[in-house]
């Protein structure tokens, strides 16, 4: 498992596919997981904002901003289309 | 359905069937709620906890079943205060209201998968259920398609589509939620392991639906109002052109309905005569209608705060914002509470249920109360429409418009740097995720819009229908009963004066001179201060009341000629910004007191907010007194 890296790492105008979601210390991992963001997920990283902090992500057509402190637990392979069986999108 | 009986006795009680409409935020909830209880819905709240509970009544052929509106959520497992209350209220544990007899799931067309999810752990509740898909507009226009058939058959359960704000299929959906007994099941619940869950819903939509397109036009628009440049100029602009709004829009309206309520205030004066007149000319129609004229700005006021909402513009100033208030201890959906504290400290308080952190959301609570709410806005307006001459600074810009910004601009850092300190000293715990959607932009209907602005609009006027006419008549007997004669060879004006400086009221306001002094205030802004405890508002029917012996002129002239015993004037330059700076920090609202115990569920922020926001606004004032004397 190469190029696997927490969430709030990817670059912007990446898309990156879910490898793992990490529970987290405040029920983290449960509410992204309710938000769409499983392993196999596509996500696009769309724009930070202007101060920095939090980001925008495109995940199943819903764009969700996510600060760094919780992004991290979600654990994404950055972009090509082998990583991932999810090809809803 | 044997297994309805037993439940069926609690709904009998309240005559109809109840079903729970729930679904994730921006799923078009509420919109769908509206149109189908028309203007029948009531608002109350939860037993012990302030969530408000809507209900209404749908009526199907002849009868009627009650829906009830709960907050929006994205799972069972809560995280917020708003959430937990869904959770108990569909698993029947929230006291004294019955389980629902079946649960509405609402869900956006466009965002299909991720409201599959939520209805995986729904279907595990084994309540009667059906799906509403709302927006099936959207999902069309953006290249999506959905079989709506195809889906029930595979979910297991009736699914409607609506187009709620054009009334598209809302006959179907009253017809489906009258007989929930006759809705299909499913044969076995999905799997609660969210692997698992996210295959079962790749499985049911598989056939059934093909995902929207990227909203290209949403991404147009927040290219320009996220950009790092474009998007902060906007936010700032938006935030100017709010205020200003407030205060040069209304103004015509609020002169209007202020010389229509002196005509009558005279009229009644004039044709009814002795005590009654003066009671109903002074006490009430001059005493409340001081308060109502501020009807056209505070409607004003919700009505951009509900058109930003609706069209999404919050959500990106909650992104914008997110960075910057989590300096001080707080988060994105803080700035909106924060934002709506402008218009009520109660709406605001109430709205931070959303923020799923304990910490956070006391330091928001904690925070809002300093933010300028609508009631100030009487106090301020009347003091510098009377006090801060009217000059062309730049462009539109004007001086008064500027001086409202001051105040405003004054709170708002204030409660911020207060959540900040608390936040450093007073406050522990988690900090549970921040996590936001931003919705697609959407152009709001008008009805949708007037709906929400005359809930807000409307609470106002039932305050001063309440509230605000109690006190005024209280304050009036407090200014009219007073103790001993006047000496002898007064004219009538100077009578009238001498018996208003040894009124009920004149007297108390005479004692807290020792304490208010310093600041400039001399009795009769004592009065008002002490009217204003019931709302701030009232600080002007106090006035308005205490001054009514003096002339005929309208309050604010009134306010320039009053002097003291040495000729100086009662209201300078000085003694105005003392008042201002005190109304910018002090807690003067029993009913924010009251929602802070009732969310906090303690004494203990309550008490802390009132006595320290009272340090502020006495050392704050006492500052701007002696600033504002040693320039002018």
């Amino acid at each position: 498992m190469t190029g696997v890296i927490p969430l709030c790492d990817a670059p912007v105008g990446a898309v990156v596919t879910v490898v793992e979601v990490l529970a987290g210390p405040h029920g983290q991992g449960r509410r992204l997981e309710d938000l769409g963001i499983v392993a196999g997920t596509e996500i696009l990283v769309e724009r930070r904002a202007p101060l920095g902090d939090p980001t925008v992500y495109e995940v199943r057509r819903a764009r969700l901003a996510v600060r760094r402190g919780d992004a991290q637990f979600v654990r994404v392979a950055v972009g090509d289309e082998n990583t991932g069986p999810y090809v809803a999108l | 359905m044997s297994h309805c009986e037993p439940e069926a006795t609690g709904s009998v009680a309240a005559g109809t069937l109840h079903v729970a409409l729930v679904g994730s935020p921006n799923a078009g909830k509420t919109t769908l709620f509206n149109a189908l209880t028309g203007l029948r819905a009531k608002t109350a709240n939860y037993p012990g906890v302030t969530v408000s509970r809507r209900e209404g009544l749908v009526h199907v052929d002849g009868r009627d079943l009650t829906l009830v509106d709960l907050p929006g959520t994205y799972g069972l497992d809560a995280i917020s205060p708003d959430e937990q209350i869904v959770s108990d209220a569909l698993r029947g544990e929230l006291p004294g209201v019955d389980k629902p007899d079946a649960i509405a799931v609402v869900a956006d067309a466009s965002t299909l998968e991720r409201s599959l999810l939520f209805m995986a752990d729904i279907l595990r509740l084994d309540i009667p259920t059906c799906l509403i898909v709302t927006m099936t507009d959207e999902l069309a226009a953006r290249g999506g398609s959905l079989d709506l058939d195809v889906l029930a058959v595979a979910l297991g359960v009736p699914v409607v589509g609506v187009i709620g704000h054009r009334g598209i299929g809302l006959d179907a959906v009253r017809t489906l939620l009258a007989n929930p007994q006759e809705w299909a099941r499913p044969v076995l619940p999905p799997a609660a392991e969210s692997g698992r869950r996210s295959a079962w819903v790749a499985s049911v939509l598989r056939s059934a639906y093909r995902p929207p397109g990227r909203d290209r036009r949403t991404r147009r628009v927040d290219a320009v109002l996220l950009h790092p440049v474009w998007g902060v100029l906007v936010f700032v602009a938006v935030m100017l052109a709010f205020f200003q709004a407030i205060f040069t829009l209304a103004a015509p309206m609020i002169d209007g309905l202020d010389s229509a309520f002196n005509s009558l205030s005279t009229l009644l004066k004039d044709h009814i005569s002795g005590w009654l007149g003066e009671l109903l000319g002074d006490g009430v129609v001059a005493g409340v209608g001081g308060v109502l004229v501020f009807l056209p700005q505070i409607a004003l006021l919700f009505l951009i705060l509900t058109v930003l909402e609706k069209v999404g513009y919050l959500a990106r100033a909650a992104f914008l914002a997110d960075r910057l208030m989590g300096r001080f201890g707080l988060e994105g959906r803080s700035f909106v509470s924060m934002l709506s504290s402008f218009a009520c400290a109660i709406p605001g308080i109430m709205s931070t249920r959303t923020i799923p952190s304990e910490r956070r959301r006391i330091a928001t609570m904690m925070a809002a109360p300093l933010m300028t709410c609508s009631a100030r806005l009487p106090v301020f307006t009347l003091l510098i429409s009377a006090f801060v001459p009217d000059e062309r600074v730049l462009g539109p810009v004007r001086t008064q418009g500027l001086a409202l910004f001051g105040l405003y601009a004054l709170g708002a850092v204030s409660g911020l740097l207060y959540a900040g300190v608390l936040n450093l000293f007073a406050l522990s715990g988690s900090a549970a995720p921040v996590i936001m959607e931003l919705p697609p932009y959407r152009r709001p209907t008008l009805r949708a819009v007037l709906l929400q602005t005359w809930d807000g609009a409307w609470s106002f006027i039932r305050k001063a229908g309440t509230v605000i006419l109690a006190s005024s008549l209280a304050l009036w007997l407090m200014l009219n009963i007073s103790f001993g004669s006047p000496p002898q060879g007064l004219d009538t004006v100077q009578r009238d004066s001498w018996k208003l400086e040894h009124s009920v009221a004149g007297n108390m306001g005479k004692a807290m001179e020792t304490v208010f002094s310093p600041l400039g205030f001399e009795w009769r802004t004592n009065v008002a201060v002490i009217g204003s405890l019931a709302a701030r508002e009232v600080f002007v029917t106090t006035l308005a009341l205490s001054t009514a012996a003096e002339s005929e002129d309208s309050l604010p002239a009134r306010l320039h000629e009053l002097r003291n015993d040495d000729g100086s004037k009662v209201y300078d330059a000085a003694t105005v910004a003392a008042i201002l700076v005190f109304f910018v920090y002090a807690l003067q609202c029993f009913s924010t007191v009251a929602v802070l115990r009732r969310e906090t569920n303690s004494w203990k922020w309550p008490a802390i907010a009132f006595a320290s926001m009272f340090v502020l606004a006495y050392v704050g004032a006492l500052i701007a007194r002696v600033v504002v004397h040693a320039v002018t």
